[in-house]
């Protein structure tokens, strides 16, 4: 019976060293990652929307590379970006730029944009509404419009749902929605989980979800037209969106700059960032500096 | 050193020589002088009992020195007056006033936060209070039992499904039965009545099991009813200790997090009745605590939410032992 | 004839409320497992969990949470012993005893993201202890000390002063007196509390997202050497339990079959109480037995 594992193991050894040479040979970008091999601990801290996706990379990076042990953890963009400035993480990650961050001192640490994900506008099925102008939806979120049937739907009242203050949605929204006006006070959730269920089941209610949260159960709404589709993200046609940031201090040990390569490799890129709901980095036609100043990639 | 044992033996034959000659006497001197196995099984059971309690004690101060230091810094650090803290109602960390002070007026969430506990001890407090005598003077063997097995498992479901269950199931009821949206302060009320009826209940048992058996017996001896020996001697002789009971309820539903979170709307603004969207202190510490940088007005801010909750139930403490004297008197 | 009545309605009040309250259970518990219990099967119970595809499991989830519970046990009970029986036999009345008191009823009341951030803070950071099994079981010992410490103590203190009167009167030390006589009686009323504050921690969450993290790695049930990175006993792996899963899940997962998942855990969570507390219950049962020879 021990024998038989052990025989198994080294097939199974043998194969993966075999399956990673070929792929060496045939692939240029993931070579990095396969030929040498790396050592060390990482430690991941920090936003919670982006936890899912480094957490499955970082399990298929150490099947690769068993000597490296990755841990991944969330606690917030807040917590990420102060922990790695510490120097008690890693990488932290974060949905927003260091630069909007107060008490970080952003040209400390080094930017890793890895992912771009795209929010929308998400309102209860029953208001009747699919499209809103961004000046309607600014009015609403400032509370100057109360009633649903002002931008068309059914006359029912608006039950507003913001996001937590200082997260990375509520910043992107802001950035790009409110054109420096001061949203109403009123709910405020924190959790992608916890709005989606919200909306579903309050009348009236409208907030704004990651694009990977809109599901049937909920209707997305329409800016000026436009719809929310990844397409639509990478022209910047579609306007709330933000990049993924995994933040390090300091020149990363060979460990951590293997994974943060293998995290921007295609292998990366092309799946499970997609299969998440996100926009591949490679894909986007414009870019976003932290002051929100947008420009063309040439 | 003497072994106890042999000292217990020999302490009879020797004790009339007690006071002899010095010189041959000392061993059997030093024998009796030294202290007994009794003794010093004394000694290690009171070194043990209080080096736990030390430990205890020396957690609470470190973290009330933790939380007090981060929570002071707001009001050191940042400049912030506590007035406005205790008594300004605009709740925005990330904005200053005219005069570049952070706004930090903590009291709607102080209110939020009285108004949940308050309400939920008065739902829970009855039901506790019945349930408990039920267990310990109206059932059956069987019957008490079967509510000892209910209160571990009310006391077994998650604070996150508890959550969910008040999302789903409370906020609907409330919304059709009462208005409003359903989340606000009513909503959270009634998720905490069951969160703390476990805890009320248990204790309330416990206290009125600690009451002598023979003050029951004497009073039904009296010809007492069952109903004038519980009202009259039971509830009485175990005031204090019910009351301890539902103080500890009032603590469990002030430190409650994150089920509250999820169906009291968490709008930082003064709750406008029950039905509002109201928020607690507790609920936006939790959501705002991973999104805030270390060391920041934002940050601090928080943990002087957290002071807060530890004086709070600090302030309660003092009253429940204040009660509890004046009871005994 | 007034008394009488009086009596007898007072009583039905009681019997009412009791009902209710287990109506309640009934309707949570009904809730709970009706839409949990289809989705359980050996696959779900053993099967590691995924991140955003659907099929995953909880297994390491489930073994997390019990290696956490019991690692918590061991370390809070003996303390919390310790302090039940100063409270009870030893307290003076003084100054001293009221503040431990006070300290041990704020201690209960501390809302559990203060100690996450605490337990975060001091053993993750500052004593480099990482997100791990140990910095969790030490974040829920903080929960469970006061419960049990008011219990133990509540419970000695139902066993008549006779008993410690006849100790004292044999000879014994109070400390004997304590270990021998009064600690058997008092038993089945401390293994209750042990049972109430392991259903606490078996559902805390917000404490321990921030000490044993929120991340369930890859362990191998084959290797029990507890100094191994894999070994399901290493004290220093990051450990997600079953109720962190079911807050994660609820919050930002993106599994397809999210809703189920979190079901099924919830009542597999809720199925473990329920046999933690019978077996408990059983075991109490028997030290009595045993401890107090009695049949």
């Amino acid at each position: 019976m021990k024998k038989l594992t052990k025989i198994a193991t080294v097939i199974i050894a043998a194969s993966a060293i075999l399956v990673g040479c070929g792929k060496s040979n045939s692939s240029s970008s993931s070579s990095s990652a396969s030929s040498k091999a790396v050592s060390g601990k990482i430690t991941i801290v920090g936003s919670t929307a982006l936890q899912p996706l480094v957490e499955k990379a970082a399990e298929n990076f150490q099947t690769d590379n068993s000597k490296v042990s990755i841990t991944v953890q969330g606690g917030g963009s807040g917590t990420g970006l102060s922990q790695v400035q510490s120097g008690a993480v890693t990488i932290g990650n974060s949905d927003i730029f260091a630069q909007q961050s107060d008490g970080i001192t952003a040209s400390k640490l080094n930017d890793n944009k890895v992912a771009v994900v795209g929010m929308a506008p998400v309102v209860n099925k029953d208001v009747g509404v699919k499209n809103l102008t961004m000046k309607q939806l600014r009015n609403i979120f400032t509370g100057k419009i109360t009633n649903w049937k002002e931008v068309g739907g059914k006359d029912q009242d608006i039950v507003l749902i913001n996001r937590a203050e200082g997260s990375g949605t509520r910043a992107t929204f802001e950035t790009n929605v409110m054109n420096g006006e001061t949203a109403a006070k009123s709910q405020e959730q924190d959790s992608n989980g916890t709005v989606q269920k919200m909306v579903a089941e309050t009348p009236g209610a409208i907030s704004y979800l990651a694009f990977s949260y809109i599901t049937s159960s909920i209707q997305e709404v329409s800016l000026d037209g436009v719809k929310p589709t990844d397409a639509n993200v990478t022209t910047n046609k579609w306007k709330i969106w933000s990049y993924e940031h995994m933040y390090t201090k300091g020149t990363p040990n060979a460990a951590t700059k293997a994974f943060l390569s293998y995290m921007k490799s295609d292998k990366v890129q092309n799946s499970l960032v997609k299969e998440l709901g996100y926009v591949s980095i490679g894909k986007m036609k414009v870019q976003k500096n932290a002051d929100n100043k947008v420009t063309d990639i040439k | 050193m003497i072994n106890g044992g042999e000292l217990s033996e020999n302490s009879f034959s020797s004790l009339p020589n007690f006071g002899g000659e010095v010189i041959l006497m000392d061993p059997i001197k030093d024998k009796i002088q030294s202290t007994s196995r009794e003794t010093r099984q004394d000694i290690v059971g009171k070194v043990l009992s209080y080096s736990c309690i030390s430990l205890i004690v020396i957690v609470v101060l470190s973290i009330f020195v933790f939380v007090a230091t981060k929570g002071l810094a707001t009001f050191v650090v940042n400049k912030a007056s506590i007035w406005d803290f205790l008594f300004g109602t605009n709740w925005n960390p990330s904005a200053t006033d005219k005069a570049g002070n952070p706004l930090l007026g903590a009291l709607p969430m102080i209110t939020g936060s009285f108004g949940v506990t308050i309400i939920a001890v008065i739902f829970a407090a009855p039901f506790a209070i019945g349930t408990a005598l039920y267990m310990t003077e109206v059932a059956s063997r069987r019957g008490e039992k079967l509510l000892q097995s209910v209160i571990e498992l009310l006391v077994g479901i998650p604070s996150v499904v508890y959550g969910f269950i008040g999302l789903s199931v409370v906020v609907p009821f409330v919304r059709t039965h009462f208005g409003g949206s359903g989340y606000g302060i009513l909503s959270g009320a009634f998720v905490l009545f069951v969160m703390v009826l476990p805890t009320v209940t248990s204790m309330t048992v416990d206290s009125l099991r600690a009451v002598p058996k023979y003050y029951k017996e004497a009073s039904l001896a009296l010809g007492a009813t069952k109903w004038q020996t519980i009202y009259k001697v039971l509830l009485r002789s175990s005031t204090s200790g019910i009351l301890t009971a539902i103080i500890f309820g009032m603590a469990r539903a002030f430190g409650e997090a994150l089920a509250v979170q999820m169906v009291i709307g968490n709008a930082a603004v003064m709750p406008k009745g029950l039905l509002a969207p109201a928020s607690t202190l507790t609920s936006v510490l939790t959501m705002g605590i991973g999104n805030t940088v270390m060391g920041t007005v934002g940050n601090n801010a928080l943990w002087s939410l957290a002071l807060m909750l530890l004086l709070m139930s600090l302030i309660f403490n003092i009253i429940v032992r204040f009660i509890g004297r004046k009871g005994r008197m | 004839m007034k008394t009488k009545f009086q009596n007898n309605v007072a009583i039905a009040v009681i019997r009412v409320i009791a009902v209710l309250v287990v109506l309640i259970l009934a309707f949570l518990l009904g809730d709970i497992l009706i839409s949990g219990v289809p989705h359980i099967s050996w696959h779900f119970l053993t099967a590691p969990s995924q991140a955003f595809t659907s099929g995953g499991g909880i297994g390491v989830q489930l073994f997390n949470s019990i290696y956490l519970l019991l690692l918590t046990l061991i370390i809070s009970f003996p303390i919390s012993l310790g302090a039940g029986i100063f409270l009870s036999e030893y307290a003076p009345k003084n100054i001293f005893t009221a503040t431990v008191r006070m300290a041990i009823e704020v201690l209960s009341s501390l809302p559990s993201v203060v100690v996450g951030l605490f337990g975060f803070l001091l053993f993750v950071v500052q004593l480099d202890m990482g997100f791990s099994i140990l910095s969790g079981a030490i974040a829920l010992t903080f929960f469970n000390l006061p419960l049990l410490t008011r219990n133990i103590e509540e419970s000695l203190r139902a066993v008549p002063d006779l008993q410690r009167e006849a100790g004292l009167s044999l000879g014994l030390s109070k400390w004997r007196t304590v270990i021998k006589v009064i600690l058997p009686e008092a038993l089945p009323g401390i293994i209750t509390g042990v049972v109430l504050g392991a259903g606490r921690v078996f559902g805390e969450a917000a404490a321990l997202i921030y000490t044993a993290g929120q991340s369930a790695t890859n362990i191998d049930f084959g290797n029990w050497n507890p100094f191994n990175a894999t070994s399901p006993l290493n004290l220093m792996r990051p450990a997600e339990t079953l109720a962190v899963h079911i807050w994660k899940i609820n919050s930002e997962g993106v599994m397809p079959d999210a809703a189920a998942v979190s079901a099924g855990s919830s009542a597999v969570l809720i199925i473990a109480v329920l046999i933690f507390n019978f077996s408990a219950r059983v075991i109490g049962n028997q030290l009595y037995r045993k401890l107090t020879a009695t049949k």
